[in-house]
């Protein structure tokens, strides 16, 4: 038997609120399926399993808050008899902090709803969350109709609640990072033209639904940099350094309604441009609907952020707890660069590394700088 | 209304359907026709492509990368999506 646990997606989370299951008791899931669906302050998110097997048993109901690390369900792995005394064994889809038994019993006490089991699995469906909403029915009691209309509200303007607890988990999270993190700052400037115009041959052969952006040409060159490299790889945690052994690269996406998320492209060094592209594209349609997976948001091993969009020619970010470095990118522009003694006009990005000094030096962020501007000068390479 | 015309006003409120499915909580009432469609929006590069997928999708124009600065604007895309469809 293995307990799923509420995972921590995320350095400043601390409760995370069921929304729906995805699977049947009794159901086989395999690992990397989606469990379960959970609301956090900041985003509706996906729950992967990190385990195949048979779910046994579910502890918390749809629209139950509890702390991160609480039991929320109970699998049967392969090769299990249903009957086993076996202890269960701890897993998680990220590192978690040991249940709060006492607090979770309040917390599930507060949550007891007085709302009809129709409406409760329609609130499910729809991702409404009852204690939200206001009943109507006789003694106060939610009705199918409450919660229609409260999924009507809720297409019509986000809730302002999300708004503020993205600001305060923003807060939290970058208020720690300036406060514990001795940051030392590189910038550079790299010429773009060989993979601009590598890019643009590249996107005139390729069908409007497979073109690449520029983008995921500097995002396979920081994972590339990032193996040369290594120790800006890494999270720093319990006053230690813990090197990573792959290459998640959490990429910046600033949500419509205001604030940002940076879930993860996993094994970024591995994949193929087209794949990364492909991701890339996937990931960011459903970080702005509000649907990011557990995975890309607990496993991120570096970020980068690109505000080149704003206009903007340089960005010096704030390193995002516990990973140790993140990347900058600013605009492309043209400005006159002298190539092998001759001055020419050439489209050119400022990089930048944010770096945590308590992990690497000015010397090492240099080579990672260097390594990300040699790369891009060879993009059929990437 | 000329047939040319109303052909104008259908593909602009087809290109003003797209762009809100990318940027649903814009107001696109108060979309100036001669702006930049991708300050205005605040749409960005990813924002962008799918737009120029979705056109591809709903009126079978793929637009190349060199023409992107010819669908700039409301105004512009839909004269240029005009032409395209006239040259099939």
């Amino acid at each position: 038997m293995a307990n799923f646990v509420m995972p921590k997606l995320g350095a400043d989370m601390n409760m995370g609120r069921l929304l729906s299951w995805s699977k049947n008791i009794g159901d086989r899931i395999e690992r990397g399926e989606i469990i379960a669906e959970v609301h956090t302050d900041k985003a509706d998110i996906e729950i992967e399993s990190f385990i195949s097997g048979v779910i046994e048993k579910y502890l918390i109901e749809p629209g139950e808050e509890v702390p991160i690390g609480t039991v929320i369900a109970i699998i049967r792995k392969d090769g299990e008899v249903t009957t086993t005394n076996e202890t269960p064994v701890e897993i998680a889809a990220a590192p978690t902090v040991a249940p709060d038994l006492s607090k979770r019993e309040t917390m599930t006490e507060t949550v007891r709803l007085h709302i009809s089991p129709v409406a409760k699995k329609l609130a499910a469906e729809l991702g409404i969350d009852p204690t939200q909403v206001k009943g109507t029915g006789p003694g106060g009691r939610i009705t199918r109709e409450d919660i229609e209309n409260a999924a009507k509200t809720k297409t019509e303007k986000p809730a302002p609640d999300r708004q503020t607890g993205m600001r305060q988990i923003i807060a939290a999270a970058m208020a720690r990072a300036k406060r514990e993190i001795p940051h030392y700052y590189l910038r550079t400037t790299i010429d773009l033209k060989r993979a601009l115009d590598w890019l643009a041959q590249e996107n005139e052969k390729r069908s409007v639904a497979d073109r690449l952006l520029y983008g995921v040409l500097l995002i396979k060159a920081v994972a590339m940099a990032l193996r040369e490299v290594p120790e800006l790889n890494a999270t720093w945690e319990n006053e230690q350094v813990n090197p990573k052994p792959s290459i998640n690269v959490g990429i910046a996406i600033s949500l419509r309604q205001g604030g940002l998320i940076a879930p993860a492209l996993l094994d970024a060094d591995k994949k193929s441009l087209d794949e990364l592209m492909q991701k890339f594209r996937d990931m960011v349609q459903r970080a702005r609907a509000g649907r990011s997976r557990s995975s890309e948001l607990s496993d991120a091993t570096i970020t980068i952020t690109n505000l080149g969009e704003q206009g903007v020619e340089e960005v010096f970010g704030i390193i995002y707890p516990p990973q140790v470095a993140l990347v900058g990118f600013g605009k492309i522009v043209e400005r006159p660069w002298a190539v092998n003694g001759m001055l020419g006009v050439r489209p050119i990005i400022t990089a930048t590394l944010s770096a945590d000094h308590r992990v690497s030096d000015g010397h090492r962020g240099g080579l990672f700088l260097s390594a990300l501007d040699r790369l891009l000068q060879e993009p059929e390479n990437l | 209304m000329t047939p040319e015309k109303t052909k104008e006003v259908e593909l602009q409120a087809t290109v003003l359907r797209l762009l809100g499915d990318i940027a649903p909580e814009a107001d696109l009432t108060s979309l100036n026709p001669v702006l930049s469609i991708r300050d205005q929006l605040d749409i960005d590069s990813m924002d962008f492509l799918n737009f120029v997928i979705a056109l591809d999708k709903e009126l079978h124009i793929a637009v190349p990368e060199t023409d992107y600065t010819k669908i700039a604007t409301l105004d512009g895309c839909v004269a240029y999506c005009l032409q395209r469809l006239e040259h099939v």
